[in-house]
């Protein structure tokens, strides 16, 4: 009970820190803080899969990168879109990507699966690299971030780059919520019990295909909500965006973070841009220039994190609550 | 005699080459003990699993209530009333034995595709699982983790979950398989109370409690029904005492 309430306390500070933090950061860290929120939901709906439903897939950039192009087609050039449009536009056009691909790659399971979602994903790498829909493989510019205007009232506005990272602050926290609900209910129950033994659920009845795809469907939205968002703060969608290293990149920050928690997916995504900030901006030491070379350290960072902390970076947390609470209990006895 | 809720013509099961299950014709009838005994390797595994819907058939029918149900998939045949337990304890670890129960009781509810509402907030799920705990006799380990359990328990478990999706057919592999004597013995006091009210095959290497319970009795070996009848039938029969009976007693 005193860990959860603890838990509680240390995620509401961690909100209230991100809400305060426009009053004293410069641009430059309102920006990228904004850009980790995104990553952050992402992360979140790769988790979904990954760490609950027990699907490794390599191929989430499909959707995120997806819904960064229907963003770049709704918005006219050299013109505005209209955000309540062509957000729900772009989730949906996620979704319904996921649908597809889902239904037809749920039909595996284990090394398959990975196997199949990442073949997928590269089908539509290659859809938007190869031909001239978007600008081929040098992209396409959003000269306009999308205007929330609503009959003519805009309740804020995306160039402002303080409401921009309210907007995201404020979906993250939404996301998060939603998924926490959705974790606790008659869904949520069968997801999990299908990561833990799905042989089982289907030997107590339940058609287990359905909720996987459900679960595809819905974390391929949030994905798109994300890969939207991403779209509208860099202003250009390439096929970067859908490429197998952004697949590769989210699922790295699951790990990191620890997988199947909402908070690891979260730490996940924040510490693994924090660290790759970090490790780039490291000085050159007899002339070797160590923040050139920055993927080296965050791979061998990676590795450790994997070898030492099972449950990710969050294991911290529970080793250090672990390590606090020993002595008390002890006093007790 | 009424007619039979569960019922198998001439099924079959080939793996390649091999046979595992050849022309089984059984009969399953409520308040009926159906035991099916053989040596390891018997196919007796494989015909549950047929009747499970874990494998499907070769050839052959499976009746339940007249109608073929041969090529249902397995989540089909357990809405239907089928219940299996198995051999190798199945259950789901890492979760508490009550959360077991109730993910099983929650199966019964005409979807899951439910997002918002808290699953502990169904109230009849909950005391359908609790009561199948009871009925098994572990309510007072509901809020243990499955993995923190006892072999026994996990077995007892295995059928509670059973038991909570409210079959009317009860396919047990070896219920006892790994159990005391104490435990044992409480789990044929139990499938006797649970007799009543269901048709029952069971897998059962435990004589003791094979001719304690039994109504009827099959004798599988090589994937053929080598005799089926009543249990003093069974137990006089020499191709029986040979095949099977007569090896497995020096053992015990």
């Amino acid at each position: 009970m005193r860990g959860t309430r603890v838990a509680t306390l240390v995620l509401v500070g961690c909100v209230l820190a991100l809400a305060l933090l426009p009053l004293f950061a410069e641009k430059y860290y309102i920006q990228l803080f904004t850009k980790m929120m995104i990553m952050a939901i992402f992360a979140m709906s790769l988790d979904l899969l990954v760490g609950y439903t027990g699907l490794v897939s390599l191929g989430h950039a499909a959707f995120f990168g997806l819904a960064g192009y229907i963003l770049a087609f709704a918005a006219p050039q050299y013109e505005a879109a209209n955000l309540w449009l062509s957000l729900p536009l772009a989730m949906a056009g996620s979704g319904l990507l996921a649908l597809i691909i889902g239904a037809l790659v749920l039909r595996t399971s284990g090394i398959y699966f990975i196997m199949v979602t990442l073949a997928f994903a590269q089908m539509v790498f290659f859809v938007f690299h190869d031909t001239k829909i978007a600008g081929g493989a040098d992209g396409i510019y959003v000269y306009a971030k999308p205007v929330a205007d609503i009959a003519g009232w805009q309740p804020f506005t995306l160039d402002n780059h303080t409401h921009f990272y309210f907007v995201v602050l404020v979906l993250l926290v939404l996301v998060y919520a939603l998924l926490r609900v959705l974790l606790a209910s008659l869904f949520g129950r069968v997801i999990v019990g299908i990561r833990v033994n799905e042989h089982r659920m289907r030997s107590l009845g339940y058609r287990t295909f359905g909720y996987k795809l459900a679960c595809f469907v819905l974390s391929g939205v949030l994905a798109g909500m994300a890969g939207y968002f991403a779209a509208a703060q860099f202003g250009f969608v390439s096929p970067d965006l859908l490429g197998w290293h952004q697949s590769g990149g989210v699922l790295m920050m699951v790990i990191l973070g620890g997988m199947g928690t909402l908070n690891g997916a979260v730490l996940g995504a924040f510490s693994m841009m924090l660290l790759e900030l970090g490790f780039q901006g490291l000085p050159a030491v007899g002339g070797v220039d160590i923040g050139k070379h920055w993927q080296l350290l965050m791979g061998g960072f990676i590795v450790l994190v994997v070898l030492l902390l099972p449950h990710g970076l969050l294991g911290l947390g529970r080793l250090a609550s672990r390590l606090l609470r020993k002595p008390v209990e002890a006093g007790d006895d | 005699m009424t007619e039979a809720v569960l019922r198998t013509e001439r099924l079959c099961k080939h793996f390649g080459g091999l046979v595992a299950v050849s022309e089984v014709s059984l009969e399953f009838f409520i308040d009926r003990i159906h035991a099916v005994i053989g040596p390891n390797g018997a196919g007796k595994t494989t015909l549950t699993s047929l009747l499970s819907g874990d494998l499907a058939s070769t050839s052959g029918h499976i009746y339940l209530d007249g109608e073929d149900i041969a090529g249902l998939r397995a989540e089909r045949i357990s809405q239907r009333g089928v219940g299996r337990s198995y051999q190798k304890t199945n259950i789901f670890l890492p979760f508490t034995a009550f959360e077991n129960c109730r993910l099983a009781a929650q199966s019964r509810l005409p979807s899951s595709m439910r997002f918002i509402r808290s699953a502990l907030g169904y109230r009849e799920v909950n005391e359908e699982a609790m009561r199948a705990l009871s009925e098994v006799g572990l309510a007072h380990r509901a809020q243990e983790l499955a993995a923190s359990l006892s072999h026994g328990e996990q077995r007892q478990l295995e059928i509670a979950m059973t038991l909570a999706t409210r079959p009317r057919i009860l396919l047990l592999d070896e219920p006892l398989a790994g159990m005391g004597s104490e435990d044992s013995a409480r789990m044929v006091e139990l499938l006797q109370k649970l007799k009543r009210a269901h048709a029952m095959l069971l897998v059962e290497h435990d004589m003791d409690a094979v001719f304690a319970l039994a109504d009827r009795l099959t004798v599988m070996v090589n994937g053929c029904v080598l005799e089926s009848g009543a249990p003093e039938e069974i137990r006089a029969s020499t191709a029986v005492q040979e095949a099977y009976l007569g090896t497995e007693e020096t053992h015990t």
